[in-house]
C-alpha cells in the first residue's frame, strides 16, 4: 500500500540525491530529515497494520480494495484488485536493472582479476532473465508484498536503527574524511549513497511476497555490502569485498534455482503460497521432495548471507569497511536478512514437519555448529571488530539453529534474539567505531583504562556488552529460551552445543567487560572530541536497549507469539512463549533493579583510597613499581586468548570441514528422495 | 572484646635474614604448634593482615617494601620483630648496608628475640601482638608502643634468650 | 499475567535469608576444623569464619578505588537472590543465571582494580566459570528431562529419584562442585584460609568489610550450592529427603578429603578436565537419556 512504496521510495530518493551532494553542511540536514522521515513511516506502517494480523498488498493503492476473509481463529484480510499489469512493468524494470547490475560484476570480475564473481554473475542472471521473459510472466502474482507481525518487528528494526546509524554515519565519516591521504578523493556521497540505497532494498526484503521482487532487493543488498567492504580500496578491502561478493552470489545462485523450481513445478511465484503449500503437504501427510529442495535452496541463500560456516569468512573480512557499515549491513540488519528468510520458512524447517531430514537438519546443525565454532574463535581475537565479528556469526548460527528446530518455541527464541541482537550488537559496533577514531586502534588491549578516558562510552559499552550475555538481559532471555526449545525438541547435539557455546560466550564477554570496568590511574579525558551525532545515536541506542529490555513480555505478546500463532495455526501445533510469564516478570524487576544500583552505589566510597599491591614497591601511581631487581616495571595487564585451545584458523577449518559434510550430506539425500520419488511415478525409467 | 584479637591475620616479611627465622615461623603452622588454633593464619596479602611479622634486618634495598606493606595494612596493625636481626640488626648491625632493627623504618609492637627465634618464641610474641591490637581497637594506641618497647627491649641479647617454660604458660593463658 | 507469591514461598525466602548464612558459617567452620584434624591439627574454634568476618568488619574500611565496592555489594545483592530464588522453588535455569551473574560480578570487582594480581585471580576465575558453566546447565536439562520441569518446586516434590537415571550428570556435578567451593585442586583464583595462591587472587585488592561481604556471600553460596545436591534425591518422601540430607554432608565430607588430598593444578589441566568430565559423564548421560525417553523406558 501507500506507505509500503513510500518506505522502499523515500530512501531512493534520499539515496540518490545525496550521491550529487558534495560537502558536508548540506548533506547533514538531509541525513537527518531523511532518517527521521524514515523511522516515522516505518512506525506508521506497524501502527497502520497492527490491528490487522497479516496482510497481503498490492503496489497499488488506489486499484485496490479490502476483503476480509475468514481464515481460522485470524482474521486474513486480503486486498484484492486489478494492478497486474503496474506490477508487471515493475518486475521488467527490474529486471533491466539486474542485467546492467549483472553487467557491472562482470566487468568490475575481469578488471580485479575476480573471474569467479564474473561466473556466478554469468550464470545466474542470464537463468533468471530466461525464466522471467519465458515461464515467469505467465504466472500472475496476487500479492507482491505482505505485512505480518515478524515483518513488522523487522521493519521497525530497519527503520529506527538503520536510520539511527545513518545519522551516526554523518559524524563519523566527517572523522574519516580527514583520516585521508592528500590527493585521495572524498567519496562520501558514494558512502551515503549505499547506505540508504540499502535502506530501501532491505524494506523491499521484508515486505516482499513476490520472492522475485525479494531476490531482486536480495542481490541490491548483496552489492550494496561489495561497494562499502571495498570502499577505503585497499587491497585487503578489495579482497575482502569479493569474497563477500562471491560468497552472497553463491547464495543468489541457490535464490535463483529455488524460483525456478518454484515457477516451473508449481506454477507460483510467492512466498506466502510456498508456506501454504507447504503447510498442507504436512496436513496431507505427503512429502513433496520438490518443496524441500526449495525449502533448502532458499534455507542455503539465507545461510550465506547470515554468515554461517562455511561462509563466515566474508563477514569477518567485512571489518575492513567503515564502521557504520558493520553496524548496519553486518549486524544488525543484512545478516539478519539470511535468517529472516530461514525464520520465515521455520515452519517447514521443522521436525513436526515430513521435512525434517532434509533443509531443517541442515540450518539447525548448521548453526549450531557455527555457533559453537564462532564462539570459540572470538575467545582467540583481541581486535574489537573481529570479537563483534565472530559474536555475530555465532549468534546468527544459534538464531539459524533455533529456527531450524522450526518449533514454535525455537522461532520465539529466534525472533527474540533477532531484536536483542540488532540493537545490542549496533550499539557495540558504533562505540567501538567511535573508541577507535579517539583512541586510534581498535585492539581491545589499547582500550586499558578507557573508563578513565571515556568514561561515558565505557558505560555504554559496558550496558552494550552486558546486554549480550548477562542475565537478566535480554540476550540471555533468548538463550534460554533457545535452550528450552532444544531441550523440548529433543535435540541432544544443539543441547550440548548451546551449553558449551554459552560458556565460551561468558568468557569473551566478560574479559572484554573486565578491561572497561578497570579504573587505571592517570587517564586523561579525552571524550569532548566526540561528535554530537554519534551520541545522538549511541544514546538513543542505549534508550532503546533499556526500553526493551523492560518491556519484553509486552513484546512478546503484542508481536512474537500472534506471529507465530498465525504460522503455526494451518500446522496444529500449540503454541506458547518459551518462557513462562512469571519467569519474565522476574527478570523484568532484575533489570529494573540492575539499573537502579548503579545509581545507588557506584563512584561513591567514603573509604579510604589506597595503593595497589604489586609484584614489588608500587611507584604510588598504581602503574610502575621497583622489580625485585630494583629496576623500575611498568604494569602491563592482558587478557587471556588462549589460542592453544581456541586457535582461529583450527576451528575456521573444523567448521569448514563439518559444515560442508552436513550440506553434502543434506543435498545428495534429498537428490536420492527425489529420483527415487521420480522412478515410483514414471515407473522407473528417468 | 574486640574481635580482631580473636583472627589475626600474619603477613611475614623476610628483610635480609639468614631464612632461620622464617623456617620458624612457618613451623609455627605446623601440627606440632598449629596456630590456626588461635584463629591465626598466615595471609600473603597485606590488605589482609592484622599483624605484620618481620624477620631479618633492614637493608637499603627493602626500606621501601618494608615501608609499603606496613602502609598497605589497614588500621588496627601490629609490628612484631622476630629475631635478634629484625629487633636490633643483631651481628649485622654494623654492616655498611644495615639499617639496625625494623624499628628504625616503621613502628614495632613486639620484640621477639632469639638465633633463631623459636616458634614458641614467636607465638609467644604474636599473642603479646594480640593484647596491643586489642589496646590499638580500644584507642590506647600510644601506650601500648611504649609498654611493649620496655618489657621486651630488656632480654635483648644474643643466644638461647627465651625460657621456655615462661612461654608455655603464656600459651595456656590464651 | 499471573504470578503468585504463597506464604511458604516468602517463609522460604525470608529463612534463607537469615539462616543461610548461619548454616553456611557453620559449615565453614566445620569445615576448618575437619580440615585441621585430617592435617593432624586442633584447628580453630568452630566459630571461627564468624569471628574472621566480624574482625573484617571491624577494620579500617580502604578501597583501590571508588568502583569496586560496588561490584562487590552486586555480588552480594545477586548471590542472595540467587539462593532466594532456588529456595522458593523458582525455575532452575532462572537460578542458574543468577547465579553466574553474581559470579560475573565478583569478576569484574577483580578487573576494576587493575591490579596484576586480581586481573590474573579474574582470569583464572573466568576461566573456572567456563570449565564449569556447561556441567552445571546440563544438571538442569537433566532434570528436566528425568522430571519434566525446571521448576525446583516440582523436581523436588515429586517424580522418580533423578540420581540414578543421572548419574553421570551427578558425577560431574561434584566434580564441578570441588570448583565452586574453591577445593583444591581448583582453588585457583582465590585460595581458601591457609593457602595464598596468587595473593588471594580475586580479593588481592578487596579488604575490610568488603572482604567480609566475599565471604558471607560464600556463605550464602555454598548453602545453595549444597541444596543443588537436595535435587537429585529428592522425590517429595520423607525417606529420601533424610537420605538428600545425609549425601549432602557425605558429599562435603568427601570434598574435604579431596580438598586435603590433591594438590592445586595448573589451569590448563583444570579447563580440561573439568571439559573432559562433562562431556564424557553429561554429555553421554544426557544422549542416552535421550534415547531411553525415545523408547519410554524412564
Amino acid at each position: 500500500m501507500g506507505t509500503i512504496s513510500f518506505l522502499i521510495l523515500f530512501p531512493l530518493i534520499i539515496a540518490l540525491i545525496l550521491l550529487f551532494v558534495k560537502s558536508d553542511k548540506t548533506r547533514k540536514p538531509i541525513v537527518i530529515i531523511g532518517a527521521a522521515v524514515i523511522a516515522i513511516f516505518s512506525i506508521i506502517l506497524v501502527a497502520e497494520n497492527f490491528s490487522k494480523g497479516s496482510l497481503f498488498f498490492f503496489p497499488h493503492e488506489g486499484t485496490t480494495e479490502l476483503l476480509s476473509l475468514g481464515f481460522g481463529d485470524s482474521k486474513l484480510s486480503l486486498i484484492k484488485g486489478d494492478a497486474g499489469l503496474a506490477s508487471e512493468i515493475l518486475s521488467y524494470a527490474m529486471i533491466a536493472i539486474e542485467a546492467v547490475l549483472c553487467l557491472l560484476i562482470v566487468v568490475l570480475g575481469i578488471k580485479y582479476k575476480k573471474y569467479l564473481a564474473s561466473i556466478l554473475a554469468i550464470i545466474q542472471t542470464p537463468l533468471l532473465i530466461y525464466f522471467e521473459v519465458t515461464k515467469g510472466h505467465e504466472i500472475s502474482i496476487e500479492n507482491n508484498f505482505y505485512i505480518d507481525k515478524f515483518s513488522m518487528i523487522m521493519v521497525l528494526i530497519i527503520g529506527i536503527i538503520g536510520s539511527l546509524i545513518t545519522v551516526y554515519a554523518l559524524g563519523y565519516m566527517k572523522d574519516f574524511a580527514h583520516h585521508l591521504k592528500e590527493g585521495e578523493k572524498d567519496r562520501n556521497p558514494l558512502f551515503f549513497f549505499l547506505m540508504f540505497l540499502f535502506l530501501a532494498a532491505m524494506f523491499g526484503i521484508v515486505l516482499s511476497n513476490n520472492i522475485v521482487w525479494m531476490y531482486f532487493f536480495w542481490e541490491i543488498t548483496t552489492l550494496c555490502s561489495f561497494f562499502l567492504i571495498g570502499f577505503t580500496k585497499t587491497q585487503e578491502a578489495i579482497n575482502n569485498s569479493f569474497r563477500a561478493l562471491i560468497m552472497n552470489l553463491l547464495g543468489g545462485l541457490a535464490f535463483c534455482i529455488a524460483i525456478l523450481f518454484m515457477g516451473n513445478y508449481f506454477d507460483f511465484l510467492e512466498f506466502s503460497a510456498l508456506l501454504d503449500m507447504g503447510a498442507q503437504g504436512v496436513a496431507a501427510g505427503q512429502a513433496n521432495p520438490v518443496i524441500a529442495l526449495v525449502v533448502a535452496l532458499l534455507a542455503f541463500a539465507g545461510l550465506t548471507k547470515a554468515a554461517q560456516m562455511p561462509f563466515n569468512s566474508w563477514l569477518l573480512g567485512a571489518m575492513v569497511a567503515p564502521t557504520p557499515t558493520s553496524a548496519l549491513l553486518h549486524s544488525s540488519t543484512m545478516v539478519k536478512a539470511g535468517v529472516f528468510m530461514i525464520v520465515k520458512l521455520a515452519p517447514l524447517l521443522g521436525a513436526s514437519s515430513i521435512l525434517d531430514i532434509g533443509p531443517g537438519f541442515m540450518v539447525m546443525l548448521v548453526g549450531g555448529v557455527t555457533f559453537l565454532l564462532a564462539s570459540f574463535a572470538a575467545v582467540s581475537q583481541s581486535n574489537a571488530k573481529r570479537v563483534l565479528a565472530y559474536s555475530t556469526v555465532a549468534n546468527l548460527g544459534l538464531i539459524c539453529a533455533c529456527a531450524g528446530t522450526g518449533t514454535p518455541e525455537g522461532t520465539w527464541a529466534a525472533i527474540m534474539l533477532i531484536v536483542f541482537h540488532a540493537v545490542t550488537k549496533s550499539l557495540l559496533f558504533l562505540c567501538v567505531g567511535t573508541a577507535e577514531h579517539n583512541v586510534g586502534s581498535r585492539d581491545i588491549e589499547d582500550f586499558d583504562g578507557l573508563f578513565g578516558r571515556m568514561p561515558k562510552l565505557a558505560t555504554f559499552m559496558i550496558i552494550g556488552i552486558s546486554a549480550m550475555y548477562l542475565a537478566p538481559f535480554g540476550m540471555l532471555i533468548s538463550k534460554w529460551a533457545a535452550l528450552k526449545s532444544f531441550v523440548d525438541a529433543g535435540n541432544v547435539w544443539l543441547i550440548l552445543i548451546i551449553v558449551f557455546g554459552s560458556a565460551v560466550t561468558l568468557f569473551y564477554w566478560t574479559k572484554w567487560l573486565g578491561k572497561m570496568v578497570a579504573i587505571v590511574a592517570n587517564r586523561t579525558n579525552i571524550e569532548e572530541k566526540v561528535n554530537k551525532s554519534e551520541w545522538f545515536t549511541l544514546t538513543s541506542l542505549i534508550g532503546l536497549i533499556i526500553v526493551i529490555t523492560l518491556i519484553f513480555p509486552l513484546l512478546s505478546s503484542t508481536f512474537v507469539v500472534p506471529f507465530i500463532e498465525g504460522v503455526y495455526a494451518p500446522f496444529g501445533t500449540l503454541v506458547s512463549a518459551a518462557i513462562a510469564e512469571d519467569n519474565m516478570i522476574i527478570l523484568v524487576v532484575m533489570v529494573a533493579f540492575i539499573l537502579v544500583l548503579p545509581l545507588l552505589f557506584y563512584g561513591k566510597t567514603n573509604k579510604r583510597v589506597v595503593d595497589l599491591y604489586m609484584a614489588g614497591v608500587n611507584k604510588g601511581d598504581n602503574l610502575t613499581f621497583i622489580g625485585s631487581m630494583g629496576q623500575e616495571e611498568e604494569v602491563r595487564l592482558r587478557n587471556w586468548y588462549m589460542d592453544d585451545v581456541f586457535n582461529e584458523k583450527r576451528v575456521n577449518r573444523i567448521g569448514l570441514i563439518v559444515t560442508c559434510v552436513i550440506f553434502t550430506l543434506t543435498f545428495s539425500y534429498m537428490l536420492g528422495m527425489g529420483i527415487t520419488l521420480y522412478k515410483m511415478i514414471t515407473g522407473g525409467a528417468l | 572484646m574486640a574481635y580482631v584479637t580473636k583472627s589475626p591475620w600474619v603477613i611475614h616479611y623476610d628483610g635480609s635474614s639468614c631464612n632461620g627465622c622464617d623456617i620458624e615461623v612457618l613451623a609455627c603452622l605446623t601440627p606440632m604448634y598449629d596456630v590456626e588454633r588461635f584463629g591465626i593464619i598466615n595471609t600473603g596479602n597485606p590488605k589482609h593482615a592484622d599483624v605484620f611479622l618481620v624477620t631479618g634486618s633492614v637493608n637499603e634495598q627493602n626500606i621501601p617494601v618494608i615501608k609499603q606493606i606496613y602502609e598497605q595494612m589497614p588500621e588496627p596493625k601490629v609490628v612484631v620483630a622476630v629475631g635478634i636481626c629484625a629487633t636490633s640488626g643483631g651481628v649485622f648491625k654494623d654492616c655498611y648496608n644495615t639499617m639496625g632493627g625494623i624499628d628504625t623504618v616503621i613502628p614495632v609492637d613486639v620484640y621477639v628475640p632469639g638465633c633463631a627465634a623459636r616458634p614458641e618464641a614467636i607465638i609467644d610474641g604474636v599473642v603479646k601482638g594480640l593484647g596491643v591490637l586489642g589496646e590499638k581497637k580500644a584507642g590506647n594506641y600510644k601506650a601500648a608502643v611504649v609498654q611493649a618497647d620496655e618489657e621486651e627491649v630488656e632480654v635483648q641479647s644474643f643466644g638461647e634468650t627465651t625460657d621456655d617454660t615462661a612461654v608455655a604458660t603464656d600459651k595456656e593463658e590464651v | 499475567m499471573e504470578f503468585n507469591i504463597t506464604p511458604v514461598m516468602i517463609v522460604s525466602a525470608l529463612a534463607y535469608l537469615v539462616l543461610g548464612p548461619v548454616v553456611g558459617c557453620l559449615i565453614a567452620g566445620i569445615d576448618r576444623k575437619i580440615t585441621a584434624r585430617m592435617q593432624g591439627r586442633f584447628g580453630p574454634p568452630i566459630l571461627q569464619p564468624f569471628y574472621d568476618v566480624r574482625k573484617l568488619l571491624e577494620k579500617e574500611p580502604v578501597t583501590v578505588n571508588n568502583g569496586q565496592d560496588f561490584f562487590v555489594m552486586a555480588m552480594l545483592i545477586f548471590m542472595i537472590i540467587t539462593g532466594c530464588l532456588f529456595f522458593i522453588g523458582e525455575n532452575l535455569l532462572l537460578v542458574i543465571f543468577t547465579l553466574t551473574t553474581a559470579a560475573i560480578f565478583l569478576v569484574l570487582a577483580a578487573y576494576s582494580s587493575n591490579s596484576p594480581y586480581s586481573q590474573l585471580g579474574a582470569e583464572r576465575e573466568l576461566l573456572q566459570m567456563m570449565a564449569y558453566e556447561p556441567a552445571v546447565l546440563l544438571i538442569a536439562v537433566g532434570l528436566y528431562m528425568v522430571k519434566g520441569s525446571f521448576n525446583v518446586s516440582d523436581i523436588i516434590s515429586g517424580g522418580p529419584i533423578a540420581v540414578l537415571p543421572l548419574l553421570g550428570i551427578f558425577i560431574s556435578y561434584i566434580f564441578v562442585l570441588t570448583m565452586k567451593l574453591r577445593k583444591s585442586p581448583f582453588d585457583l583464583s582465590m585460595s581458601h584460609h591457609p593457602h595464598q595462591e596468587l595473593v588471594k587472587g580475586v580479593t588481592t585488592e578487596i579488604s575490610g568489610r568488603s572482604l567480609a561481604a566475599i565471604e558471607v556471600s560464600h556463605w550464602y553460596e555454598n548453602v545453595f550450592l549444597l541444596g543443588f545436591i537436595f535435587l537429585f534425591f529428592a522425590n517429595g518422601s520423607i525417606l529420601w529427603g533424610v537420605i538428600g540430607i545425609v549425601a549432602i554432608l557425605l558429599l562435603y565430607f568427601l570434598e574435604i578429603l579431596i580438598d586435603n588430598g590433591y594438590a592445586r593444578v595448573k589451569w590448563q589441566l583444570a579447563f580440561k578436565w573439568c571439559w573432559k568430565i562433562t562431556l564424557i559423564c553429561s554429555g553421554v548421560n544426557v544422549i542416552v537419556l535421550y534415547f531411553l525417553k525415545m523408547y519410554n523406558l524412564v
